[in-house]
């Protein structure tokens, strides 16, 4: 076959393939795949999930301490799941690396590396047992808009995993704002201490969908993963749903949300509200937030003192 | 069978109260200290079951709080969170520390020593709630037949990591061989039914101490011979009996943080 046979193949082929993903039809793991769309994927899947894995490490501080045998076992259920969630996740992105002969251990690396991010809010503290409500509420919450928004990616795997996960976050969220409502019903000290923990996450909540255009930090994946259906909403539109969506159920608890130019603009039909500092949201993304390298390190050194255990289960296995 | 007469006989009514804190308090620590591996265990898999382990396990510790709550003593929630060690009935072996730093900071657990309390303890959990089966507080005798189940499933998770680790590398092995004797310097008191022992038996709420370490020994006689290993020694007696109030510093900062927020305001609802 002739140099210039391939090429009109490969050509074939990416006209085919969009064509598929036109007709609504879903990639799986085995079918030809442009470069892009591979690259693409593995980029989101792999943040996906590290960021599942990542997530439980805020939440996990708050599971031997929540305040009664009830909301112990409701924070354990939790994040069990996110971790499952992460496993779900990963494994259909070693399928994708497969070409690369790369697994999960070099997941591991990049993280560790730095080169695989997890998601910005994962970064943040969680200072009292107010941010573990918050966290269930509002950042699953969050979740479950970014993730809606990817139910019928074009990339088969990534659409099942999303529909599990997407029915369990929804306990999630129940579960999040169940304790919201004892804090915002209880006594004025809880008040408070909800009222602190939402003036501390709003704005991580704002990053949560990312900035609007590439313009703002010089990079964005949200084209890509438009263009190949793998993602309907922009990363604007799902912070409008979230605000939609949240802010007249924060309101309605009594609550002020720290933003004095907040406001819903009937003409335009969109929400106006203070943007986030977009340099700090940098800084978080390249692993200089709050917690970053804390929550880094302890994956780290949980990795390498385990080290031996991986040892002896692959001489157990050969 | 008649039923056992609680309401007007205070000594009966002491020892089921004991043994249900003995079984309750066990759950309660063993389940924290799973917990704390939270998102460290060895790789994402085992972070998924053993996490759904510690869950079942604090779900236990809530349904023998939940049998001294309807027995007239405080509300659950209380009596898990705000007893001081001093009136603690667990094993020493379930309030001991994974290792090495506090789980808020950056821990070294010990991986080895997590599978062997765990294996160990497991085993004789199952023991005694197969005899609590047939105990003659029947509250306690249908919650055991509940725990009953989900424990099938934690015996033959530890027993394959116990298998597994013993069957691999020399380092392995070692750190194993180094967990099993550690373990067992605290397995003096996890049979032990504490001061009201006697009255327990008597009244038929559970059998003897004896009698369930050797049904213990029996167990797990044949994964021992399997991996070319003999039963270790149980001490005869222990330096510390938690099932008599007698218990660590571990306990102390184990309680700490399992009411942190509790203790905060224990009128409010949370
Ligand atoms: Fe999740
Ligand atoms: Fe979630």
């Amino acid at each position: 076959m002739s140099v210039l046979e391939r090429e009109l193949n490969e050509h074939e082929k990416l006209e085919q393939f969009i064509a598929r993903i036109e007709a609504g039809d879903k990639i799986e793991a085995d079918d030809w795949m442009p470069e892009e769309y591979r690259m693409a994927l593995i980029k989101l899947i792999s943040m996906h999930g590290i960021s599942e894995i990542m997530g439980a490490l805020p939440e996990k501080e708050w599971v031997p301490k929540a305040p009664s045998l009830r909301r112990k076992l409701g924070i354990m259920a939790k994040v069990q799941d996110e971790m499952g969630h992460g496993q779900l996740l990963l494994r259909v992105a070693e399928d994708l690396l497969k070409p690369y002969r790369k697994d999960r251990g070099d997941l591991m690396m990049d993280l560790f590396s730095g080169k695989l991010k997890f998601h910005n809010v994962f970064h943040m503290p969680a200072k009292t047992w107010a941010d573990a409500g918050v966290i269930g509420w509002l950042v699953d919450g969050a979740a479950i808009i970014t993730q809606t928004n990817m139910l019928n990616a074009s990339y088969g795997p990534y659409s099942r995993a999303l529909h599990r996960i997407c029915a369990e976050e929804v306990f999630h969220a129940h579960h999040g704002e169940s304790i919201i409502m004892a804090l915002a019903e209880g006594t004025e000290e809880q008040k408070q201490m909800l009222q602190e923990s939402l003036n501390g996450w709003w704005e991580a909540l704002l990053m949560f969908f990312g900035p609007a255009s590439s313009t703002t930090t010089g990079s964005s994946k949200q084209d890509v993963t438009i263009k190949y259906k793998i993602r309907t909403s922009t990363n604007e539109e799902l912070r409008q749903s979230f605000f939609t969506k949240y802010i007249p159920r924060i309101l309605s608890l009594g609550l002020t949300i720290p933003d004095p130019t907040l406001r819903f603009d009937e003409e335009q039909k969109v929400w106006i509200y203070q943007q986030p500092d977009w340099t700090k949201f940098k800084q978080i993304i390249t692993n200089n937030g709050p917690r970053s390298q804390a929550r880094l390190n302890l994956r780290r050194v949980s990795y390498e003192n385990n080290a031996w255990v991986r040892d002896a289960l692959s001489a157990a296995s050969n | 069978m008649t039923e056992l007469n609680i309401t007007t006989n205070p000594e009966n009514k002491a020892a089921v109260v004991s043994l249900l804190f003995q079984l309750a308090d066990d759950d309660f620590l063993y389940s924290f200290r799973g917990s704390e591996w939270l998102g460290l265990a060895p790789h994402i898999e085992e972070d998924v079951a053993s996490s759904s382990i510690s869950q079942d396990s604090m779900g236990h510790a809530a349904m023998f709080y939940q049998l001294l709550e309807e027995l007239g003593l405080d509300n659950a929630d209380a009596l898990a969170h705000l007893r001081p060690a001093k009136e603690r009935r667990n094993s020493i072996l379930v309030e001991r520390q994974n290792g090495e730093g506090y789980y808020m900071d950056v821990p070294k657990y010990d991986w080895a020593f997590a599978v062997v309390r765990n294996y160990f303890y497991t085993a004789a959990k199952k023991i005694k709630i197969e005899s609590l089966k047939n105990s003659s507080y029947e509250p306690l005798a249908n919650v055991a037949v509940k725990v009953n189940i989900e424990l099938y499933y934690h015996l033959l998770h530890w027993k394959t990591w116990f298998a597994q680790l013993l069957n691999s590398t020399e380092d392995a092995k070692q750190r194993m061989q180094a967990a099993i004797e550690q373990v067992m310097k605290d397995f003096g008191d996890v049979f032990s039914l504490g001061t009201e022992g006697e009255k327990m038996v008597e009244i038929g709420l559970i059998e003897e101490e004896k009698v369930l370490v050797q049904r213990w020994k029996e167990q797990l006689k044949p994964v021992f011979e399997s991996l070319n290993l003999s039963i270790p020694e149980i001490p005869a007696s222990p330096a510390a009996n938690g099932r008599n109030f007698e218990h660590t510093e571990d306990l102390e900062s184990a309680i700490s943080t399992l009411s942190e927020v509790y203790r905060i305001d224990t009128a409010a609802s949370w």
